[in-house]
């Protein structure tokens, strides 16, 4: 907070004329970094500006001008997305709404309790507990998503809405995160009142410590939330039928047709496009309501 | 503040009954953590615990093909003791699988963190401009899928619609084939390093942000320039958080999948065990033998383990060395 305030206050004296003790030559602005960080953004905004720019051309015009120049066949790409079977692109983004949103919701539950029990209660097992949890984070999603297709198949639970959301509501890291937020949020002494006052364990939680975790569950449903409509692996080992794909995945075998016939390039180039778009401006619009210092496990005492 | 005002209703309303006694309030506190744990538990047992243990028991398993391997009982499972690990170890594939990703990872790792760490000290820096604007662009990439990302770069690898080869081609400068032999590595880490980057730097940011200003005011004081202060103080500084950062790369390193696996369709030169998951996937589901891919999967498992823990412990012996100094 601190380093934040003083970061402002610097420039706003800085402009002011007359307090400048430095020599006028000195510049007001740090050219070196700012000049890195445009860079770098430079080079991260690249590709996202050239799928937007080239969602806008046509077949013909994708090789034959030049690849900055808007094009003129972004309502003509779109139809032709929505022609492809039937208009199946939606449903795989309606699919990974639905794996993204309720995967992130019950994950976020799920984290909430875990976080909740592991910092305000003192109990047997419970560094154990948590480490086991944690271990979780240690192991490569392929090594656990053979045996688990291999168990759902068992269960005749493969090529199901389920077989892809079940196995991500727990996440480990989404624990961690609760843990340290909660520890951190949710003073002792409060829920020790609570406790004397009469109050269940279940309204200490409900109506004491849940409010005060808000701002860091919001944080954990963003997260996990992100990397479920991120998540491509689990998606491709589970399914078969391509009416539940989620985005990553119809994607993945638009490209992967599109390598013998280029006509689909712009379809996979629109589809790219549309697919970035949500998450963008999720981003830009909840970038108010949540903290990236959160994401890094740093909690403001 | 609520406390106190939760206190007052609920003695209002719990008056007649007083309040309980302190040693059901123990017992009941005694079983509500292991409550709140019971979902997090049951998913752990079914989605992790479960997979994990048949996975090392497929491991130790083969199929066995009596006769022509005709008719419903023709195969059988049996016991193969370490039959498919010895085989694991002898496969030429997988070992080139892991030199290759551990050629990748030695230019992920270094790049990615070494930009991240860079991002950061400059995000930090005093009177720095535009700063709010690039560090959320820079942190963008998080936000979008490996898949995509992937997809978006494999595009702009291809010569027939990539900028980079439209301004090589028009300064007559020679041309590259981006999607084959070294520079394939180049391209497959630079999408790494491309979606890595910002959430590193976020984690080093914030750690940056939490040193207080004082630290740095007898250094200001005694005219040390910002490089100094970057070199001597903040770096060691946020060391934890660069052991970390560190410590979560080589991990997804090992893991690398989605990458590939998507820039494939674009290329010949990306065979179908180019990392050690892809052929546990192509053994699985292409070739269909669960128990070698069982094995190969344990076996990557392990790797990671060992590799964990022998990162972890001696990260923290240094950090016993520097506190007994």
């Amino acid at each position: 907070m601190s380093s934040l305030a003083l970061g402002t206050a610097e420039p706003a004296a800085g402009t002011t004329p007359g307090t400048a003790q430095r020599p006028p030559l000195r510049r007001r602005i740090a050219l070196i970094p700012t000049a890195t960080l445009l860079l770098g953004a430079i080079y991260t905004l690249l590709p996202v500006a050239w799928v937007v720019i080239a969602s806008t051309k046509s077949g013909h015009e994708l090789f034959s001008t030049f690849t900055f120049l808007p094009g003129t066949g972004f309502t003509g790409n779109i139809k032709d997305l929505n022609a492809y079977r039937d208009g199946i692109y939606w449903q795989w983004m309606a699919n990974s709404a639905l794996y993204a949103g309720l995967g992130a919701l019950l994950s976020t539950a799920v984290s909430a309790f875990s976080g909740y029990a592991l910092a305000t209660y003192r109990f047997r097992g419970s560094e154990t507990l948590f480490n086991v949890l944690l271990a979780g984070v240690l192991m490569p999603p392929v090594i656990l998503a053979i045996p688990q297709y291999l168990l759902m198949a068992k269960a005749n639970l493969t090529d199901s809405y389920l077989s892809v959301l079940l196995p991500q509501i727990l996440s480990p890291y989404g624990v961690y995160l609760s843990r340290i937020y909660t520890a951190a949020a949710v003073p002792a002494d409060v829920v020790e009142a609570g406790r004397m006052d009469g109050a269940s364990e279940w309204r200490i939680f409900t109506r004491i410590a849940l409010p005060m975790m808000i701002p860091g569950m919001v944080t954990v449903f963003l997260f996990q939330f992100v990397a479920v409509w991120n998540n491509f692996l689990l998606p491709y080992i589970m399914l078969s039928d391509d009416e539940r794909f989620p985005l990553t995945l119809g994607l993945y075998t638009l490209l992967e047709q599109g390598s013998n016939t280029p006509a689909l390039y712009t379809l996979v180039i629109t589809g790219a496009f549309l697919a970035v778009l949500p998450l963008i401006l999720l981003f830009l619009v909840i970038q108010r309501f949540w903290s990236l210092d959160l994401l890094s496990g740093a909690v403001k005492s | 503040m609520t406390s106190t005002a939760s206190r007052k209703s609920y003695g209002v309303k719990g008056a007649p009954y007083a309040h309980p006694s302190p040693t059901t309030t123990l017992k009941r506190a005694r079983s509500a953590p292991y409550i709140f744990l019971l979902p997090a538990s049951v998913l752990f047992l079914l989605f992790f615990a479960l997979p994990i243990g048949y996975a090392v028991w497929l491991s130790f398993r083969k199929a066995h093909v009596s006769g022509l391997g005709l008719g419903a009982g023709a195969r059988k499972e049996v016991w193969a003791g370490f039959g498919n690990y010895t085989e694991a170890f002898h496969d030429s594939e997988l070992l080139h699988g892991a030199l290759r990703v551990l050629g990748y990872g030695c230019i992920v790792v270094p790049v990615m963190l070494g930009l991240a760490l860079l991002f950061a000290l400059m995000l930090d820096t005093e009177r720095v401009r535009l700063a709010p604007f690039t560090r959320l662009a820079i942190f963008l990439p998080y936000a979008i899928p490996g898949v995509v990302a992937a997809l978006m770069w494999g595009f702009l690898y291809l010569p027939d619609v990539s900028p980079f080869y439209y301004v090589l081609d028009k300064l007559n400068l020679p041309q590259p084939n981006l999607l084959d032999g070294g520079p394939l590595y180049l391209a497959i880490s630079n999408i790494a390093v491309w979606g890595g980057t910002g959430f590193n730097m976020i984690v080093i940011y914030t750690s940056l942000r939490s040193i207080p200003a004082e630290v740095y005011e007898a250094a200001k004081l005694d005219g040390a320039t910002p490089l100094q202060i970057a070199l001597k103080i903040k770096i060691p500084m946020v060391a934890p958080s660069l052991v970390l950062t560190f410590f979560f790369s080589i991990i997804a390193t090992l893991q690398v999948f989605n990458e590939p696996t998507t820039l494939k369709p674009l290329t010949n030169s990306l065979n179908t065990s180019w990392s050690p998951l892809m052929k546990v996937y192509q053994d699985a589901f292409h070739r269909g033998d669960i128990y070698s891919a069982a094995a190969e999967a344990t076996l990557i498992a392990l790797a990671t383990l060992v590799l964990s823990f022998a990162f972890l412990r001696a990260a923290n012996s240094r950090n016993k060395q520097e506190e007994a100094r």
